[in-house]
């Protein structure tokens, strides 16, 4: 039950902020002074905020911009991970040396505070957004990739197609890239809330999207000043960041605990 | 011991120098050029230029960089750019008020994450278990600043116990440090209870037992000892968490430390501000692992030998 209900409420969050313009016919943007502060009903199931928009058509739509950009984010830092994990194992040398120094000095920054110093250099856009977690994000994965190359390339299979005449680049792609893949997905259900909270913290800090266009972080941001009078505003938007990174986090255990008790019975065999 | 000390120390410069070289590598990427930051940006391209020698912009990537790490190294993080006080003086004076906040996060995150991490791990499976664990992995998907929100409305605000926001004493700094504590309180927890569950499963456990030790001896001496390491891994990574967490709660509740300076310093784009905040909290988070790392050869005589 504990495994199967978050994958079922995590489907049900992305279907809702995919299929938002099916399930809300309020629009997000735009302002309408006859409805303002209205509290939760049922005409507004959230309420509407001090611009008279709907809090629950801002949630849903808002959700398509943070988990978006968490999304786009985690591919990024997949991405230029393994690409950095995968050449510094395999090839080793002074090229790992100079990954390698690179991952420890990404690392050695508070991760929030690089991502803001990477954020202030950009326009605050969805993109600078994006590109601060990604760049911040991929160390760790180039990391642990790199780990399990330098396993994976000694295994006798490895040798066997080098025998074979195969080259660099395809016993990468084929028979080491394969042996990364399960790991990769593994750090990425651990770190996917992360990215979530990283996403909610720069927009809530004003470096993220703008207003009026809503994500969950700068809804909590803009609507700071009304939490004594009008609560709703600011405590739906953050239920949505709580609820779907709880929801990754227990998706990640999960995965976690799958993926080591599938790590011991290889070992044993 | 001494040999491997100078040796994380002299890893502990090369990585200075390696932030440095970000931060500084983010100065040259800010918009705009400092000259016509000066005189404005329709000045006579001629004294754009001028200027622009006269402060040493037209010279070499690395002569410049060697200027900034000698800047760095005097302690000159620059002025701010509104209020035209220097930056590291500021900081200083807020730096105290940040690791008082910190502290208090810390007590309140060791104190309840080893009493959560124990319940669960004692009792492992039960329902005391189940509870505990969701609870340290719902503190962990918590946004720090949404949960300091939601303290201020129920205790500030509903039952009016304690101010919203300030800085100050007891009662000004237990709302924002539990706000901050919570996901390091999750991770100690997660952490406690996992090693809790493997110490027991040990022989040396089983002896004890044999032995006639109390259950209450074995559960609080014995387990405490063997936790103490991965507690102290997780401090010292945590306190990154802190500094992070630090921007958001000291925004949330008006506290005078480096993280609302920081906060600050990003709405005015006042970029000596938020650079002089960056390379403060980056130095504090390195400083704080090298000594995590020496601090294993104290509390473990296993490391100790190995090294040896």
């Amino acid at each position: 039950m504990f495994s199967k209900l978050p994958i079922i409420l995590l489907s049900l969050i992305v279907a809702a902020v995919v299929f938002a313009p099916y399930l809300v016919h309020y629009d997000p943007v735009s302002i309408n002074l006859d409805e303002i502060k209205a509290a939760p009903s049922s005409g507004h199931l959230f309420g509407t905020d001090c611009k008279g928009r709907d809090v629950f058509a801002r949630v849903l739509y808002g959700g398509r911009i943070s988990l978006g950009v968490s999304f786009m984010a985690a591919l990024v830092s997949l991405g230029i991970g393994f690409t950095a994990g995968l050449i510094s194992g395999y090839y080793g040398g002074w090229i790992d040396t100079l990954l390698m120094a690179v991952v420890d000095l990404t690392l050695a920054f508070p991760s929030l505070l690089l991502a803001i110093g990477i954020s202030v250099v950009m326009p605050p856009t969805k993109f600078t957004v994006m590109a601060a977690i990604a760049l911040v994000g991929w160390a760790s994965f180039a990391r642990l990739i790199r780990g399990q190359v330098l396993k994976v390339k000694e295994m006798a299979y490895v040798e066997a197609a080098r025998s074979l005449g195969a080259g660099n680049l395809r016993i990468l792609a084929t028979h080491i890239f394969p042996q990364c893949l399960s790991l990769g997905l593994v750090i990425l259900g651990i770190k996917f809330s992360g990215y979530i909270l990283t996403e909610a913290s720069l927009s809530f800090l004003g470096l993220g999207p703008q207003p009026p266009t809503p994500s969950w972080g700068n809804m909590i941001g803009e609507n700071r000043a009304y939490i004594i009078s009008e609560p709703w505003m600011v405590l739906f938007p953050g239920l949505a960041i709580a609820a779907t990174a709880l929801c990754f986090n227990l998706v990640g255990d999960y995965m976690q605990e799958k993926y080591s008790n599938y790590r011991d019975q290889q070992r044993r065999s | 011991m001494f040999a491997y000390i100078i040796k994380k120390l002299a890893l502990l410069v090369l990585l200075l120098l390696g932030i440095t070289f970000i931060t500084f590598s983010i100065v040259k990427l800010l918009p705009g050029d400092p000259a016509s930051g000066l005189i404005g940006q329709h000045a006579d391209p001629d004294d754009i230029k001028r200027i622009n020698r006269a402060l040493g912009v037209d010279k070499p990537f690395i002569s410049q960089f060697v200027g900034y790490v000698t800047l760095l190294a005097h302690g000159d993080f620059g002025r701010s750019y509104y209020t035209n006080r220097d930056v590291l003086t500021e900081i200083m004076r807020k730096l105290p008020n940040t690791i008082y906040l910190a502290a208090a996060a810390m007590t309140i995150a060791i104190i309840g994450g080893l009493a959560l991490g124990f319940a669960a791990g004692l009792r492992q499976g039960s329902m005391i278990d189940k509870l505990c664990s969701t609870l340290s992995l719902a503190g962990l998907s918590l946004p720090v600043f949404w949960s300091g929100l939601v303290l201020i409305i129920i205790f500030s605000l509903k039952l009016r116990l304690l101010p919203p926001s300030g800085t100050g004493g007891i009662r000004f700094v237990i709302l924002p440090a539990v706000a901050l504590s919570l996901p390091v309180l999750a991770s100690i927890a997660r952490i406690t209870r996992s090693s809790a569950i493997e110490t027991l499963s040990m022989p040396f456990v089983r002896v004890l037992r044999a032995k006639g030790l109390r259950n209450w001896r074995i559960n609080y001496i014995h387990l405490l000892k063997s936790i103490l390491i991965p507690l102290i891994t997780v401090v010292g990574l945590d306190f990154a968490s802190f500094l992070n967490g630090a921007v958001l709660t000291e925004t949330v509740f008006g506290w005078d430390g480096i993280g609302r300076f920081t906060v600050d310093g990003i709405l005015k784009r006042d970029y000596p501000v938020i650079l002089g905040c960056i390379i403060t909290g980056t130095f504090i988070f390195v400083v704080v692992n090298a000594l995590v790392d020496v601090s294993y050869q104290i509390v473990d005589p296993r490391v100790r030998m190995v090294k040896r």
